[in-house]
């Protein structure tokens, strides 16, 4: 069985339909790229996927392991094991990374049938997972986000990945405003969570982040629709010559 | 509607949980208002007659005044002939220990989690309990008095310590001040009176316990705080009331004196029942709280948390009249449903290099409309006086108003301003945040909203801080729509 099966979704936001016929199947293992210009509904995809308000699903169906995703609530998909990494994550005044940390982690736990980690075993454990993002530990005592770099943010959205362990990771341009070195250490956290039982959706417009996490499939998604897949050669060659080159051959073969 | 605003809405919903009422005999005077009610409080009390004059110059003097009309509340007209000025728990003797108080007393103190007996035994926190018009118990008086300080019912105050009594009421807020203040001159009936003498560091938090529980009943309590010389003290006051149709009027009035070198950190957790969900019933709580920062180097703190209540209108201020003296005000102050709040700060700058801080943090849900009316003033001969306001505001939903009057007044060119001021929404982003990792939505906005109010928490003494938490997150119940 397969972890995602997404079938002929359609979707909108605000009266406006961005989804037209999304097909896509993720197996467990499985790192999936999915590119596409700006405006072509990538975040669109992966909120719809998240469960976020305001975007309605007007046909097509997800399942999630074997089962119908679009009936479970945001923090039930969460729990359930499905992480977006956002691509502006947002700020939290006066809420410490720590105290959010462990409150999701828990919440999670709790939804696993894990016992709840006290605040002893948190802090080792995501000291550990901190090490290997190279980030200070005094991020555990700030706000969650607030007033951290584009980059810090990033990091921080792939240690809470980290922490709560998902089955399906979305990254939603979490290459986006990162220099090089933080782009190697973002990619590294990554391929660590690599694994057999676990599967990545990287959503990105550049094709930069796949030189680090290497995708087995790649997709092209524009005008609400996957225009073309293959494997990492196709961001090769789109990286060469641009989205005109399968946004224009798609547009040769329905004859506009 | 979204879902995220329909369970928001179910969080907010709760019930108030303090609203049972407790059946005692009660000995009240008739309703209504006069100057013979005025000298039958002072007869039911024994007082001396500088008190009985001091009523009555107030109650004379209230006749001659109008309503306030400025406050951004609304509220149908108050009948003053129409409330008992005094209601008292009838009890055979005046209580000379904690075990003589009535049981069925005690009891509603439990049940609100104060346990006058077992607070001096566990928590080191001294408690007087106003139960309606009297206070009910003072517990922990004996290890005080080995101290030196002073802590006891304001009528105990009256007639055991006349002499500090005199010099220090009213010389904060005078019997004239205002219409409320005024009535309360007039008619108060109980509160606490504290005194902490020269160098002494109060050991323990002081603290009141307000509780308003027969029916049209006014309570109108005074409080009075004397911090001598070098001395310091933690004060908290604690407020619940009955579930009832009808409003019931509050008018407190609270001085606190700093002399030199002296500290008062006074916090408060205002839970009065704020009327059901249609706006039915409630507290009107108009409260006076003003403090004066009399000789150098004091400083006063003001920490409220303000939940409760139908209508609030209250603007604990500070005079900063000593050189180098320092004022503060943190507050949070929470409106739902049709609760409004009209409450904020005046701090005025009178000695040199005076400095005060401001921060408040108004949370609007439902239909409740918060307003924010802040005074800063500093006056001629306050050379290098300094302030910082910052004023925040959070909506949740789009029913619920968010107001903020800032009025400064600077007559000194060498004053330092800095104000600053936001309004956010509860924001449907954190929120999808916080539930794409697994948090509840009840969770996830108790979060928001504490982290908001931090800054204001951090101020509270810690038990204080776990409490005002956990009332934010029961008045919030079923907010957003
Ligand atoms: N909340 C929204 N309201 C209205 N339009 C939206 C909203 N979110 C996205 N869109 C529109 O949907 C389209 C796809 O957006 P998006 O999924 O963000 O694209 P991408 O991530 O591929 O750049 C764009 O035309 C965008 O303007
Ligand atoms: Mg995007």
């Amino acid at each position: 069985m397969p972890l995602l099966e997404i079938k002929n979704l359609h979707a909108r936001v605000e009266d406006k339909e961005i989804l037209k016929g999304i097909n896509l199947t993720v197996n467990a293992g499985e790192v999936h790229a999915i590119m596409g210009p700006n405006g072509s509904g990538k975040s669109t995809l992966a909120n719809v996927l998240a469960g976020r308000d305001n975007y309605e699903v007007t046909s097509g169906e997800v399942l999630y392991e074997g089962k119908n995703l679009l009936d479970l609530d945001v923090e039930e998909r969460a729990r359930a094991g499905i992480f977006l990494a956002f691509q502006y994550p947002i700020e939290i005044p006066g809420v410490t990374n720590a105290h959010f940390l462990k409150t999701a982690l828990n919440a999670v736990r709790k939804h696993r049938g894990l016992e709840e980690l006290d605040a002893m075993d948190f802090l080792a454990l995501v000291k550990e997972k901190m090490k290997l993002l190279e980030m200070d530990p005094g991020f555990l005592n700030r706000g969650v986000n607030e007033g951290f770099s584009g980059g810090e943010k990033k990091r921080n959205e792939i240690l809470q990945m980290a922490m709560l362990d998902p089955k399906l990771g979305l990254l939603d341009e979490t290459d986006s405003g990162l220099d090089i070195d933080s782009l190697k250490i973002v990619a590294n956290g990554v391929n660590a969570l690599r694994s057999p039982d676990r599967a990545f959706v990287l959503v990105t417009h550049y094709q930069r982040l796949l030189d680090y996490i290497e995708p087995d499939f790649v997709h092209v998604l524009s005008g609400g629709k996957i225009l073309t897949s293959g494997d990492k050669e196709l961001a090769k060659h789109l990286e060469e010559r641009g989205y005109g080159w399968v946004v224009g051959k798609d547009a040769k073969a329905v004859g506009v | 509607m979204t879902e995220t605003n329909q369970a928001l809405e179910e969080i907010t919903g709760q019930e108030y949980k303090y609203g049972f009422v407790t059946s005692i005999e009660e000995d009240r005077i008739p309703k209504g208002l006069n100057e013979d009610i005025v000298r039958l409080i002072s007869a039911k009390k024994n007082e001396p007659p500088f008190m009985l004059e001091w009523r009555l110059r107030a109650y004379r003097h209230w006749l001659t005044m109008q309503e306030p009309t400025w406050q951004n509340v609304r509220y149908p007209k108050i009948d003053y002939n129409d409330i008992y000025y005094y209601s008292a728990p009838k009890q055979k003797a005046k209580p000379k220990s904690l075990d003589e108080v009535d049981p069925e007393i005690r009891e509603t103190f439990n049940k609100l989690g104060i346990s006058l007996a077992e607070q001096e035994r566990l928590t080191g926190v001294a408690v007087d309990a106003v139960f309606d018009s009297v206070s009910v118990g003072t517990t922990f008086k004996g290890k005080l008095k080995e101290m030196g300080i002073i802590f006891c019912s304001f009528s105990e105050a009256v007639l055991e310590h006349p002499d500090l009594v005199k010099k220090y009421l009213g010389s904060v807020v005078p019997y004239s001040d205002n219409y409320f203040a005024t009535l309360n001159s007039a008619v108060f009936s109980d509160g606490s009176f504290v005194y902490i003498p020269k160098g002494v560091r109060c050991p323990m938090e002081l603290s009141t316990y307000f509780r308003i529980n027969a029916s049209e009943t006014g309570q109108f309590e005074r409080t009075l705080i004397v911090a001598d010389e070098g001395s310091y003290v933690s004060y908290l006051e604690g407020c619940t009331a009955p579930m009832r149709d009808e409003n019931q009027l509050h008018a407190a009035v609270v001085e606190l004196v700093a002399l030199g070198d002296a500290q008062i950190k006074y916090s408060t957790v205002q839970n009065w029942y704020p009327g059901d969900k249609e706006g039915k019933g409630g507290i009107y709580n108009f409260v006076t709280k003003r403090g004066k920062c009399a000789g150098e180097n004091s400083k006063i703190s003001w920490t409220q948390v303000e939940t409760g209540s139908a209508i609030t209108w209250k603007y604990p201020s500070c005079i900063l009249q000593g050189d180098n003296s320092v004022g503060e005000f943190y507050s949070v102050a929470v409106t739902n449903n049709y609760q409004q709040a009209d409450t904020g700060t005046k701090m005025i700058h009178i000695g040199k290099n005076t400095r005060s801080t401001i921060v408040s943090k108004g949370i609007s849900a439902g239909h409740g409309q918060n307003t924010y009316r802040g005074l800063v003033k500093i006056n001629k001969g306050a050379e290098g006086a300094r302030n910082y306001s910052q004023c925040d505001s959070l909506l949740m939903g789009d029913k619920c108003g968010a107001h903020t009057f800032p009025y400064i007044e600077i007559k000194n060119s060498s004053a330092q301003m800095e104000h600053e001021a936001t309004t956010s929404k509860i924001g449907e982003d954190q929120l999808f945040y916080c539930k794409q990792r697994g948090i509840s939505e009840e969770d996830a906005v108790n979060m928001i909203v504490n982290g908001f109010c931090k800054q204001v928490f951090k101020e509270l003494p810690m038990e204080f801080a776990v409490e005002a938490q956990k009332l934010l997150s029961v008045s919030l119940e079923g907010s957003v729509g």
